[in-house]
This record gives structure tokens, C-alpha cells and sequence, in this order.
């Protein structure tokens, strides 16, 4: 479980999150959802450390984050896998390579262990005999795909997803949310996804924030959000004319 | 300007900081080390006969007169390929070839988050990235520098034997006479200090690059002139000390 508290963060002047509070409970999707510019990547950086936030602070597990040391955070940064944006696959190795690389420096696997634990998360994420490839090599879905089974390779507790749809056909994003989806249920993970894909929020939304303007404007589930009257929330997910219908026939 | 040579300071402390396993990081050294060293041999060949070949010829034009023995180009022409040519022209090539190669890969790992993606898995992602560039950078341009002096040298002799303007005996005599071993030791200590300056100030500016692909380009271009500067202003301090 992972507890935010009254975070704040402010980059020069410009106030980016004021004062958001929310629990990520373990086995569930939970969802970060705003328009552009709410602060929804802000608030996933804060989360896991890429930002410090200027107030407010955050515990897994009951355990303080952010006044952590570097090496205080180590133990939990190797309970945390990572998916980001651009899948940020490093260029230089195979996929295999990526996917084995934090077993190389935190795990004691022989070398045989470790290829075996990159074939099994690839097998996971359906993309066997992938291994020898670079990731130039590879479509988007792909290296989704790849982010994905490196984020799990060491077995995490927590997972971040930053846009995990972004630059995908509909198609590849509805396989992505349900690999998700599958490994939280599967292995009980907190999972954390910043969005504003509305399939991923109907599809996978098994808890929900609603940021506007830094700030949490609503809280809720898939099933809720047709029927809230929150105004700003009604704004983004209905905007368009098909929403609307869609939203009008529920 | 406190504010960044605080910040490239903290960037350096960082980078040598304990590694998570020093296996995983020994062979970033021995990458960085064939990347910094056997990759930049062809180039440092090319420009050290060259310059050893025009060297001797000017100074001979210059010590055209019958009262001054032939072999004195050879020292001369020893004498400033050992401590200048070398050292200092290899590493404003290095600059080039290996600072901005170092920006430019450390600019697009940030910009494309794969920095933030080591930060993520507990990676001290300066140690990893930035301390096996500065440990290459140091080991490998000295080693590239003795061999840019041996073919620089190499460069005076075949200047002399196509051209014809010393006898390369007097050549050969010229570079044995008067000969200081403390000119090898500058020459190196200046090779050791220029390596630190180019991984460093390039791997400085490529870490803290924000934007895109433009900024990446901007960054590489801004570690190649700072670390060509501060290879200069080294250059002087070393030779002043240390003649």
C-alpha cells in the first residue's frame, strides 16, 4: 500500500500539486487521470523520488519516503518497477540485456537464473525469442512490452506506469491494460498509472483520482464516474459528442 | 558560475560513491576504456604523424643557417611533440571525437528517461554512467598520448627522409641529444589531467541536458568548447608548475 500525504510541488513560481492525498491499496489499478498540465506525472516523479516534493511526504508501507537518504531508498527502489512513457529501454543493450540488468546488480542469480527469469517476464509479456533484438528493433507495443517485463524482472511490489497507451493503436493499448491488469491481480501488486486514456479508465480503473488545476477534484472507481456530477470530471472524460452519447445511453 | 561548478563538484562526489557491484561496473570501465582508447587511435594516428612530420619540417626551415647543426631540429622538433603536440593536440581532437560522443550518448539517456529509469531501480545513475568515462578518460588518453608521441616522432623521420631537408641520421642524432626524462612526466601529467577534463566537464553537460534533441546537440557543443578551454588554461598551469 502506498499513502500520499499532502503533497505539494512548486517549480519556480508555478505551484504544480496543492496538497494531494490519496491511498494506492495493494491487487488494484489505481488511477492518476487529469487534463494536460494537471500535474499527473508530477505527482507519479513525487511519488517515486524523480521529484522531491516541496511539502507533504509519502510511505509504502508505512515507511517514510521522502526524508529517506539515497542509500536509505535503495531497499525500496528494488521493490519498485518502472514503466515509463517512452519505455526509456536502454539503446545500447538487447532486450534481454534491459531485462536482466537490475538482476546483474541486485540479485546474487547465476548467469543461467537470470536468463531464465528475462525468458520467463518475456514469455509473460508474449514476446518470446525477442531477446537478441535491440530496441531500435522494435514497434512501440513492443517495447512497451519489453518496459513491462523489465519493470518486473525483480519481482516488484509496486508498479508505475507513466502513460502507458501513449503512441498505441487502440488495439496494442487495450492488450497493455489487460498485461497490466494481469499482473496486479496475479501478483498482488500496488499499481500506479498515470492516464487519460479513457479505455484504461473504463477498462482497468479499479481506483480513480480526477486531478484539475494541482489539485484532487475527485475520487472514485470505473463504476462511479458515469454517474458523478463532479463538473471539471464530466468536462474531461465526456468531452467529445461519442462520450456524451455513450455516457447518455448508460 | 558557483552555482554550476557546486553543482559539477557534487556530480563528480556522486559519480564515486561505493557501486552496487563492482563487477557490473568494471566492465563499463573496460567498454569505456576500448570505446575512449582503440576508438580513438585511428584518428589520433592520422593528426600525431602529421604533426610530427610538419613540426620538423618548419623547424628545419627555420634553423636554415650553417652555424647551427642540423640534429638541433631534431631536438627541437622532439622536445615540442613530447610536451605540446602531443598531449595537447590529442586531447583537443579527443575533445571532439570522445567529449562530445560522451555528452551526446549521457544528453539523450536523460531526455529520454533512461536515467530516470536506473534512478528508479536504486542505480546511483553518476556512479554507473559517469565514473567508468572519467576512470577510461584518465587511464586511456596518457596511453594514447605516449603512442601520439611515439608517431609523431615517427612523422619527423619519414618528413625527413621524403623530403630531404635534414639527413635523417642527423634526425636520429638530434633526438637523442640533450634528452630530459621530466618532459615524458609533464607530458603525461598533462595527459591525465586533460583526460579528467573532457569525461568530465562533457559527462557534466550531457547529465543535466533538459529538452530534446536540439538541447542534446546544444549540450555537446557546450562540453566540447568548455572542455577544449579548460584543457588550455590546464595545459599552462601544468607547464608553468612543472618547468
Amino acid at each position: 500500500m502506498i499513502e500520499i500525504k499532502d503533497i505539494y510541488k512548486t517549480f519556480g513560481e508555478n505551484e504544480v500539486l496543492k496538497g494531494i492525498s490519496a491511498v494506492f491499496e495493494s491487487g488494484k489499478n489505481n488511477l492518476i487521470i487529469g487534463g494536460s498540465g494537471s500535474g499527473k506525472t508530477t505527482l507519479l516523479k513525487c511519488i517515486v523520488g524523480l521529484h522531491e516534493p516541496t511539502k507533504g511526504n509519502v510511505h509504502f508501507d508505512g515507511q517514510e519516503f521522502t526524508s529517506m537518504s539515497f542509500e536509505e531508498r535503495v531497499p525500496i527502489r528494488k521493490e519498485i518497477g518502472m514503466l515509463f512513457q517512452n519505455s526509456a529501454l536502454f539503446d545500447s543493450m538487447t532486450v534481454e540485456e534491459n531485462i536482466m540488468f537490475p538482476l546483474n546488480l541486485f540479485s546474487e542469480m547465476s548467469k543461467s537464473e537470470k536468463q531464465d527469469r528475462a525468458n520467463f517476464c518475456l514469455g509473460r509479456v508474449n514476446l518470446k525469442d525477442k531477446n537478441k533484438l535491440f530496441p531500435a528493433e522494435l514497434s512501440g507495443g513492443m517495447k512497451k512490452r519489453v518496459g513491462i517485463a523489465r519493470a518486473i524482472a525483480m519481482e516488484p511490489k509496486y508498479l508505475f506506469v507513466d502513460e502507458p497507451n501513449s503512441g498505441l493503436d487502440p488495439k496494442t493499448s487495450i492488450v497493455i491494460d489487460e498485461l497490466i491488469n494481469e499482473l496486479t491481480q496475479e501478483y498482488k501488486i500496488t499499481t500506479v498509472i498515470v492516464t487519460h486514456d479513457m479505455n484504461s479508465v473504463m477498462g482497468i480503473g479499479d481506483h480513480i483520482i480526477f486531478l484539475h488545476q494541482g489539485k484532487k477534484a475527485w475520487e472514485g472507481s470505473n463504476k462511479d464516474i458515469a454517474h458523478t456530477d463532479n463538473q471539471e470530471l464530466n468536462d474531461f472524460v465526456f468531452a467529445s459528442k461519442f462520450t456524451q452519447a455513450a455516457k447518455d445511453k448508460l | 558560475m558557483f552555482h554550476t561548478l557546486g553543482r559539477y563538484i557534487l556530480l563528480i562526489q556522486l559519480s564515486f560513491r561505493k557501486p552496487e557491484k563492482f563487477k557490473v561496473y568494471w566492465a563499463e570501465v573496460m567498454r569505456e576504456m576500448v570505446s575512449i582508447g582503440v576508438g580513438s587511435m585511428g584518428i589520433i594516428s592520422i593528426i600525431s604523424v602529421f604533426i610530427g612530420a610538419v613540426a620538423t619540417i618548419q623547424v628545419a626551415f627555420q634553423l636554415a643557417s650553417p652555424l647551427v647543426p642540423k640534429s638541433t631540429a631534431g631536438s627541437i622538433a622532439r622536445d615540442s611533440t613530447i610536451l605540446e603536440f602531443s598531449p595537447t593536440i590529442s586531447a583537443l581532437v579527443l575533445a571532439g571525437r570522445v567529449g562530445s560522443s560522451i555528452a551526446s550518448q549521457i544528453g539523450t539517456m536523460r531526455v529520454t528517461e533512461q536515467i530516470d529509469a536506473l534512478e528508479i531501480m536504486g542505480v546511483n545513475a553518476p556512479g554507473y554512467l559517469i565514473a567508468p568515462k572519467i576512470i577510461a578518460g584518465i587511464v586511456m588518453v596518457p596511453l594514447l598520448v605516449i603512442y601520439s608521441m611515439v608517431l609523431g616522432i615517427l612523422g619527423g623521420y619519414l618528413a625527413c627522409a621524403i623530403t630531404g631537408s635534414i639527413p635523417t641520421s642527423d634526425y636520429i642524432m638530434g633526438l637523442r641529444d640533450g634528452f630530459n626524462p621530466l618532459i615524458i612526466q609533464v607530458a603525461l601529467v598533462k595527459a591525465l589531467c586533460f583526460g579528467f577534463i573532457i569525461t568530465s566537464i562533457c559527462a557534466y553537460q550531457g547529465f543535466y541536458t533538459s529538452g530534446g534533441a536540439l538541447e542534446v546537440g546544444q549540450s555537446a557543443t557546450t562540453g566540447v568548447v568548455y572542455s577544449c578551454i579548460f584543457i588550455l588554461f590546464a595545459d599552462l598551469v601544468v607547464t608553468s608548475v612543472m618547468l
